[in-house]
């Protein structure tokens, strides 16, 4: 079984941008694969090169097994999702839905049926015969996405989905997209900049970082094991411990990755057990988050976050404080 | 996959566009380019082509020669009257036109909302697409001797006004229609419609908050005006005049129809090429409102004018 | 009218002083079709009657050939410029090459240069290559400058086009002549009728450069022309721009109209 999208050192260059340098990827059957990264990463780039509407400056990809350098878009089995929904704004909600299946010749009974169908499906019955500017944004996206998955493609794409909307909804959708995923088995790619979305949904996720793919694995793993100290940063938060640090508080001789949340504070006179090490060290900072107060411990060589459950005892800025942590939270890295 | 091969021939040229999509803008563009380019710059060359001909004064017939002696003629002292009148005319008219325009423009930009700024938009389109003939003609109504702005002159005892002004030299005549004064208004008036869109135009697009920052500066409305309004919509100003100025060189009815009938470039290249049949020296006479037109055209260029087009 | 710091009393009073300029002399032509005075322009004039309407109906067969003619070279201008036009926009729209500016000059220049200069020109070609006059010589001339605007009309609605609109399109299988069926033809097509209507108008009272490439042939403007210099029934030529003036101000409203509605749906604000 081919994967459903392999990307086989593919680069895509804008004259001296290298908007995506070298990447090797390859994406299965029935997963959700979300791509992550800072602006200008080349998460989008990635999707089109997928999709069809860039073409590969070098290297090779392939979609079942098949090459499709060449290919145009509307040969591809692969439907997007777009950011800006890019709805037909002269065709009724319905008519949008039923667009892929009119172009392949569907007759008109049965394509309305298909698109009430996956109108139901994305939950906006009764919706068909709007216009989409007498929509809500969330509605354009469910329109968006019924629209592209009346085509059963077997890979959907989407590119930011739910950037435009506000977080309640963006949760809700969050969980409605999985559920869709899960139920209809179809090979998702999501690009996001949002890793609290990227972790909670994938299967799989792709750190990009200026055009590369800097780290790929299940979302636990890459949190607990950053292999690169751009990771570590930019999914969740993370302390980056110095070699000499970290070998002399229970690591190895190399940058180390220590997340703030386990790093937990020690009582007066408590006694460490074994497998833990701690340090004190004066508060920079604390700041209140709600469930969590984070605070900054300023030490000589480095300084430590740690995220503390708020309501367990105040916090004040200028006292002295001290932090412990198992040494199997310490996560080496390969670079700093 | 749904097939990577095309079978029928429409989609598999459809797949060719796609690939090579830059054929397919040559494609879409070649068309009107060849009509362009083989009617209208053919026949601007055939003219220019022409101008370099001569008239056989005798047997009136056109030798086919290459010569530049159409052109010594062009700059008779006779001919450089026309052209200098020509000239004079239509920066008269560009300028009356700004003068005009700009209270329009400025109020419609500004003021005007709503249905008002419909009706305003209307209210300057009409005449702009409305029948150039009927315009002359409705002009040649009024400015007649025995028309309308004869008997207000006298209805409001300005009669004397009327008579002192045809009594002047050189811009005076027997009667308004046949006098510089009248071919004067109707160009202005033909024209206006022209220097009024691209000013509003321009003006539209001065934001706001600059006027206001201009007065939280400490400037009161006539700096404000002067030194932010002015200089913004000046290249709307210079668009419209590409309009007038070109427009007014170029016209051969007005003067025929309302003037004292002394030639203009435009009556004369009408005359020369159609009673004369000196087709060598019209064409040359073409080329003087083209090489004008084009200097303007570079500096209107240069002073950004063409966005506001 | 919203409440702004107001215009002052000069300005009002200048822009609508303009407004009137422009329109008081078109209200005359009306006035004149109807006065009993036919050999002179008298204001005002003596008595009004309908007899002029009869007139030009029943006793002036002269008129009619013109206005078959204008009408003809009207329709099968627009069509030309219609193509032409909007290939054009089409073209200027996707290109992202250099020179880009320099041929949408191009396509502005049958209306930046003086007509007279396009009426000879082609006059001369005619000349040159013995090509008679005819139906055709007349809208070979029109179509060169209706293009112009017809291609602003549809580069304007053009740019208008979310490009993603259109790659939704060929995502969901449409190829690029689908997809300009079913997506791009749609939303350009009141710009396009739009500036159909505008060149119609264009063309059908055009007589600057008609007068070079018609020959014997009289187009209802040139009629019109020969009335203005040998006046034979004044009133009768009134009547004729009353026509001409309510065959032009249609399509000049239809066109303002479709295009509003384009930049309403289009969603801006007021
Ligand atoms: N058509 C193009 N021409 C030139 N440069 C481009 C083009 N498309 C993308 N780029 C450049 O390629 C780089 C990657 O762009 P891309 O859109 O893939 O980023 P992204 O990861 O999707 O960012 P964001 O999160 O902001 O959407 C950027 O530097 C961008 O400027
Ligand atoms: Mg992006």
């Amino acid at each position: 079984m081919p994967p459903a999208v392999s990307f086989q050192h593919v680069s895509r260059h804008f004259g001296h941008v290298k908007a995506v340098d070298d990447v090797s990827l390859d994406i299965f059957e029935g997963e959700f694969f979300a791509m992550l990264g800072p602006s200008g990463s080349g998460k989008t780039t990635c999707l089109r090169l997928i999709a069809g509407f860039e073409q590969p400056t070098s290297g090779h990809i392939e979609i079942f097994g098949e090459t499709a350098e060449g290919l145009p878009p509307y040969r591809r089995n692969v439907n997007t999702v777009f950011q800006d929904y890019a709805l037909f704004p002269h065709m009724t909600v319905g008519e949008n839905v039923a667009y892929g299946l009119m172009i392949k010749g569907v007759a008109r009974a049965e394509r309305e049926a298909k698109a009430l169908e996956t109108l139901a499906m994305v939950k906006l019955k009764g919706f068909d015969q709007r216009r989409p500017s007498q929509l809500s944004g969330g509605q354009r996206q469910r329109v968006a996405l019924a629209r592209a998955l009346v085509n059963q493609p077997k890979v959907l794409l989407l590119d930011e989905p739910l950037g435009a909307l506000d977080l309640k909804l963006r949760e809700q959708m969050q969980e409605e997209l999985k559920a869709l995923q899960k139920e209809l088995g179809i090979t998702f790619v999501l690009v996001t900049h949002d890793q609290g979305e990227a972790l909670s949904m994938a299967n799989r996720v792709a750190i990009f970082n200026e055009g590369k793919i800097v780290q790929a694995g299940p979302p636990a793993d890459v949190y607990e094991h950053p292999r690169s100290r751009f990771v570590a940063d930019f999914v969740g938060s993370s302390n980056v411990l110095p070699p000499e640090f970290a070998a002399a508080h229970g690591g190895t001789h190399a940058w180390t990755s220590l997340r703030p949340e386990k790093v937990r504070l020690v009582r007066a006179g408590e006694a460490l057990p074994a497998g833990q090490f701690g340090v004190s060290g004066r508060v920079a900072s604390a700041l209140y988050q709600g469930a969590i107060t984070r605070i900054a411990v300023e030490l000589n060589s480095t300084r430590i976050i740690a995220a503390i459950p708020t309501g367990m005892t105040t916090i004040q800025e200028g006292e002295t404080v001290a932090l412990a942590w198992d040494a199997c939270n310490l996560v080496a890295m390969e670079a700093a | 996959m749904s097939g990577a091969i095309a079978t029928n021939p429409r989609s598999r040229l459809s797949d060719f566009f796609y690939r090579h999509s830059g054929l397919l803008t040559f494609a879409l563009l070649l068309p009107p380019l060849l009509w362009i380019g083989i009617v209208y710059l053919g026949s601007l060359f055939a003219l220019l082509l022409q101008s370099f001909y001569s008239l056989d004064e005798f047997s009136g017939l056109i030798v086919h020669e290459f010569t530049l002696s159409t052109y010594e003629q062009l700059f008779t002292p006779t001919n450089l009257t026309i052209i200098l009148r020509t000239a004079v005319m239509a920066a008269a008219v560009t300028l009356a036109s700004a003068i005009l325009a700009f209270p329009i423009a400025y109020y419609a930009a500004r003021y005007a909302r709503g249905g008002w700024k419909a009706l305003f938009y209307l209210a300057v389109m009409m005449p702009l697409w409305s029948s150039y003939l009927v315009k002359v003609y409705a002009w040649k109504l009024i400015l007649a001797k025995e028309g309308i702005v004869t008997w207000v002159a006298g209805k409001i005892h300005l009669g004397w006004l009327l008579d002192a002004l045809l009594a002047m030299p050189v811009i005076g005549g027997s009667s308004l229609s046949f006098s510089y004064i009248g071919t004067f208004i109707v160009f202005v008036y033909i024209w206006l419609p022209y220097m009024i869109l691209p000013t509003q135009a321009a003006l539209e697009r001065v934001p706001k908050n600059f006027i206001e920052a201009s007065a939280d500066l400490g400037a009161s409305p006539r700096q404000t005006f002067r030194t932010v309004i002015l200089p913004l919509a000046m290249p709307g100003v210079i668009a419209g005049s590409i309009f007038t100025f070109s427009l007014t060189l170029g016209d051969y009815i007005i003067p025929q129809i309302v003037g004292n009938s002394r030639p203009f470039i435009g009556t004369t290249v009408y005359a020369l090429q159609g009673t004369a049949g000196d087709i060598p020296l019209a064409a040359a006479f073409t080329v003087v409102p083209v090489v004008i037109m084009g200097i303007y055209l570079m500096i209107a260029r240069r002073m950004g004018a063409f966005d506001a087009l | 009218m919203r409440s702004e710091p107001g215009a002052s009393v000069p300005l009002k009073a200048a822009a609508v002083g303009g407004l009137l300029f422009l329109h008081l002399p078109l209200a005359l032509i009306f006035l004149y079709a109807f006065t009993t005075e036919e050999k002179s322009f008298q204001f005002p004039p003596p008595s009004l009657t309908l007899h002029w309407l009869s007139v030009a109906w029943f006793d002036r067969p002269d008129i009619w050939g013109p206005l078959w003619l204008s009408l003809k070279v009207a329709v099968l201008a627009t069509l030309i410029a219609l193509i032409l036009g909007t290939l054009a926009a089409a073209a200027l729209w996707r290109a992202r090459f250099f020179g880009k500016d320099s041929l949408s000059l191009l396509f502005i220049l049958p209306i930046a240069l003086p007509g007279i200069i396009t009426g000879i020109a082609l006059r001369s070609a005619f000349d040159i290559m013995s090509i008679p006059f005819s139906t055709w010589t007349i809208v070979l001339g029109h179509a060169t400058f209706c293009i112009v605007v017809v291609y602003n009309n549809a580069l304007a609605r053009f740019r208008r086009l979310s490009p993603s609109m259109i790659e939704a399109s060929v995502d969901l299988g449409a190829n690029g002549a689908q997809t300009f069926r079913h997506v791009i033809l749609p939303q350009i097509s009141s710009a396009l009728l739009a500036g159909g209507m505008l060149a119609f108008a264009l063309s059908f009272d055009e007589v600057i450069v008609t007068t070079f490439t018609a020959g014997q042939q009289a187009t209802l403007p040139i009629w019109m022309l020969n009335e203005l210099i040998r006046p034979r029934q004044r009133p009768v030529t009134n009547v004729v721009a009353m026509i001409v003036i309510a065959v032009t101000f249609l399509p000049i409203l239809a066109a303002y109209y479709l295009t509003r509605e384009g930049e309403h749906t289009g969603g801006s604000g007021r």
